[in-house]
């Protein structure tokens, strides 16, 4: 049935994965390793939004405060504590600090709706983004470096493929956890509440509280995802907190599918190349991106998933 | 810290609000009666300080170009709103969030296009370059009061005709009840259009202002935008005299914040930590104000229709 | 057991100038299926919202079983034994129909912070939610999507999530409005059938189902209460007449 048909794509993606920088070796193009990585760590954070967005219908322009969190937490610790530089301290604790935000954020912010909510989460990464800002023992607006990346014993984490595999690995585990979230009893109650929250209230579901979790749950793998990409560039700056990026994880989860188990891989990937694409043509290629996310949104709303969705009788 | 600073710090904020209040204003309307979220704004903006400035060098005169530019941000405005917003009306806020953005990203990169990375230089005109001895002691710029000057004007226009003609009658029955308006035999589809230019004209005046005092740059718009945003949600949405009480405190607020905020903070921390801290404590207090309001009141201070 | 299952003192609520709720006083008893009629904009919507939880009354409150609940959101009392059925169809669109009557069962059977386990192997869930839909009559459409369905399935739908979460007290706003005479007359017979196992409290505008279904009416006018009584007490109410029975002598009400 459904997880079945999910665990064979969730098998076929891994193998595809691990088999990607044999690929890129044989044909030459071992660069590209990285750049896959890249696409990999956005899929995780568009993921986790469309989580509290597509499934949960929180439409929120604040998401990147945790992907910029969890990436400062990283990098902060190489600067101050680089004895707990390991991953498997200076990551666990990226996500609990992106999840304490989430918690605080999201008990204010999911007191409101439509678009106050919006509004509202905005202005707490607009706020976070001046904090980070203003830090100028850890960069300020310039950003700083990590000095190498996060340790995990017995692997060299320098090596781009070795890196690869680990995010491979965690987004792999992240779309299994998340594909069962989906067909669990909470993913279902979330479902109904992006659907219609009054009903769900006079049904008896505190609708406030599965809306927070799904809020700090996001907010908790997106602080992964920082973490993450703090790592693979070796540099953390205040704009991963910017409402920018909010809006471009946005349009990563409209292009590959709101509500899809795999619109945040599809969309991601569907962006980052069609930025490269793009740019080896013109240096004006967000025009072209601009006018293909408005075509995604007046004529395609369903992303490169609703292609891909089983067609109704 | 004079009193003399002080009013002139009041000035500034007068000022600085006036702007806001030229972009809250024609938001806010698009809000409340078109229900729509438009991103887009502040690049109707950051076009209308591009095209004056284009202009003021082409023919010479600032005070030629500014009509044009205005007129020209205002057409270019209706065609945006007939060719892509109207399609938006009727759809959820996410996909007007994601297709608005889509126009910044446009905009953006095609005001790159034609004029490049650079910003454009735009100065304040020859006519109002000095300064008036408003007190003695307190010199201000002649520029800036004529800001003041037209802001004010301007606001003043609009409450008469939002008070006092019949399309501002409509145009206050759509902000409050949409179903209404449309009962009432309004062409509604006009009505949607004429207010987005007007919107976008008043975005271009601002814009045609502000672009001597601040940077005519790509990206003008953004930062202009959240503040625009933030108005209207504290003022209320579709009210604009709630956009004119939300632009004067947000205006207020955040001149009050960058000029003394950092004076505060030395007094009482180190001198690096306040020099850093100190202009984004300035920049948060404005997010800060907008989560009280909300707090207090969830509609803002003057929500139309209430 | 109280023999009052729900009660009301005092209940005010007022829209700006409007008052909506008038001093209501309502005594609903333990079983009974209990009327409310009244004009269009007699404010019987906003009354089911200060009993369901999801309107606050601006001063009186609300009893259930002897316990104040007027400070109890509507979750809450849907927890404590309430349920609804909302006279604009209020259902999950995009969810299958066993599926939205399954959500409402699962509200009642357990707690849903579960993120592990699929929820369709717990097939409890899903047969639960077919026997109701049996009772009400759509289990030959449990597998459409809920949207797609026609208006009096709608109405059908409704019923079966106020069934779904094992309530003691069902507030039901006008469940059959806009269905045809055979609808309506199937969803008289369901309803009839849940008397005595259920305490209702019936808003209705069609004086012919009022008339065969409730033990006991009151009559809403303007916010207030002007009368309360069983179908003859009410009938024979000259003021009732005069305010609500002369004016629709067909008993239909439609605006």
């Amino acid at each position: 049935m459904q997880a079945l048909r999910r665990h064979a794509w969730l098998i076929a993606f891994m193998a595809l994965g691990l088999a990607f920088p044999k690929l890129a070796a044989v044909a030459g193009q071992e660069y590209y390793v990285s750049f896959v990585s890249r696409v990999l760590i956005w899929a995780l954070l568009a993921s986790s939004l469309n989580l509290l967005v597509g499934m949960g219908g929180m439409v929120s322009l604040g998401h990147a405060a945790f992907f910029g969190l969890g990436a400062y937490v990283v990098g902060i610790i190489g600067l101050d504590a680089p004895q707990w530089s390991g991953a498997l301290v200076a990551w666990p604790l990226a996500m609990a600090v992106s999840a304490l935000a989430a918690l605080l954020i999201g008990v204010i912010s999911l007191r409101t709706r439509g678009v106050y909510f919006i509004m509202i989460t905005l202005a707490f990464a607009q706020m976070l983004f001046y904090v980070f800002v203003s830090l100028k023992a850890y960069g300020g607006d310039d950003g700083m470096s990590l000095a190498r990346r996060s340790t995990l014993p017995g692997l060299n984490m320098a090596n781009d493929t070795v890196f690869y595999y680990v995010v491979l690995a965690l987004l792999g585990a992240c779309l299994h956890a998340l594909g069962r979230l989906r067909d669990s009893r909470f993913g279902r109650v979330l479902r109904g509440i992006k659907d219609n929250e009054a009903r769900m209230e006079s049904l008896g579901y505190a609708t406030f509280r599965f809306k927070l979790a799904a809020f700090v749950i996001a907010g908790t793998v997106a602080g992964l995802a920082g973490a993450l990409m703090a790592n693979q560039n070796s540099f953390v700056s205040p704009n991963m907190l910017h409402w920018d990026q909010s809006g471009t994880t946005l349009v990563m989860i409209i292009l590959g599918g709101l509500g899809s188990l795999w619109g945040g891989l599809a969309g991601a990937a569907v962006y980052l190349v069609l930025e490269e694409v793009l740019t080896a043509f013109t240096r004006h290629w967000q025009i072209a991106l601009g006018l293909i996310l408005l075509g995604v949104v007046f004529h395609a709303p369903q992303g490169i998933a609703g292609l891909f969705a089983r067609k109704k009788p | 810290m004079t009193w003399l600073l002080f009013l002139e710090q009041c000035l500034n904020g007068l000022q600085f609000g006036l702007m806001l209040f030229l972009l809250a204003a024609g938001l806010t309307l698009v809000f409340g009666i078109m229900d729509l979220i438009n991103l887009a704004h502040g690049s109707l903006y950051m076009v209308g300080a591009y095209l004056v400035a284009t202009l003021t060098q082409a023919t010479g005169s600032f005070f030629l170009a500014v009509p044009l530019g205005i007129v020209a941000t205002a057409l270019l405005g209706m065609v945006l709103e007939a060719m892509v917003l109207r399609g938006l009306y009727r759809r959820d806020h996410l996909s007007q969030v994601l297709a608005t953005f889509a126009l910044i990203l446009i905009a953006n990169e095609t005001t790159r296009a034609i004029w490049g990375v650079q910003p454009l230089s735009l100065n304040v005109p020859d006519g109002l370059s000095g300064s008036v001895q408003l007190l003695p002691g307190l010199s201000y710029s002649a520029f800036r009061l004529a800001i003041i000057a037209v802001g004010l004007a301007v606001a003043a226009l609009l409450y008469f005709v939002v008070t006092r003609t019949r399309i501002g009658m409509l145009v206050r029955a759509g902000a409050s009840n949409r179903q209404m308006a449309t009962a009432m035999g309004t062409n509604i589809k006009w009505l949607f259009t004429a207010v987005f230019g007007a919107g976008a004209a008043l975005c271009a005046l601002a814009g045609a202002m502000l672009g001597p005092l601040l940077a005519v740059q790509v990206g003008m718009g953004e930062n202009i935008l959240i503040l625009a945003f933030v108005t209207v949600v504290i003022g209320g949405i579709g009210s604009i005299r709630g956009a004119f009480i939300g632009a004067l405190l947000v205006g207020v607020v955040d001149t009050f914040g960058r000029a003394f905020i950092p004076t505060i903070l030395r007094a009482v921390l180190s001198p690096a930590f306040a020099d850093a801290a100190g202009p984004s404590l300035a920049a948060i207090s404005i997010y800060l104000l907008m989560i009280g309001v909300l707090f207090w009141k969830p509609q803002g201070l003057f929500p139309a229709g209430s | 057991m109280s023999e009052l299952l729900l009660e009301t003192r005092g209940l005010q609520k007022r829209f700006g100038g409007l008052v909506a709720t008038d001093s209501v006083s309502l005594a609903i008893r333990r079983g009974e299926c209990h009327a409310v009629i009244g004009p269009n904009g007699a404010g019987k919507t906003t009354l089911i919202g200060q009993l369901s939880g999801v309107l606050a009354p601006d001063a009186g409150c609300v009893l259930f079983a002897g316990r104040d609940v007027t400070d109890c959101s509507a979750h809450r009392r849907a927890m404590l034994g309430f349920a609804r059925s909302f006279q604009i169809t209020s259902i999950l669109g995009s969810f299958t129909v066993v599926d939205n009557v399954a959500l409402a069962v699962q509200a009642v059977s357990g707690s849903s912070f579960r993120f592990w386990h699929a929820v369709n192997t717990e097939t409890e869930l899903a047969e639960k939610a077919l026997e109701i839909l049996h009772r009400v009559g759509l289990e030959g459409l449990a597998q459409r999507t809920a949207r797609d369905l026609s208006h009096g399935e709608h109405r059908q739908l409704e019923l079966a999530l106020a069934l779904a979460t094992r309530p003691q007290l069902m507030l039901l706003d006008e469940p059959m409005a806009g269905m045809g005479p055979d609808e309506s007359e199937r969803m008289l017979s369901l309803i009839a059938g849940l008397k005595g196992s259920h305490t209702i409290v019936l808003v209705e505008h069609d004086m012919d189902v009022v008339f065969r279904l409730a033990d006991r009416i009151s009559v809403l006018v303007a916010g207030r209460i002007i009368a309360t009584g069983s179908g003859e007490e009410i009938r024979a109410n000259a003021e009732v007449r005069n305010a609500y029975l002369g004016d629709d002598a067909s008993g239909e009400g439609m605006p």
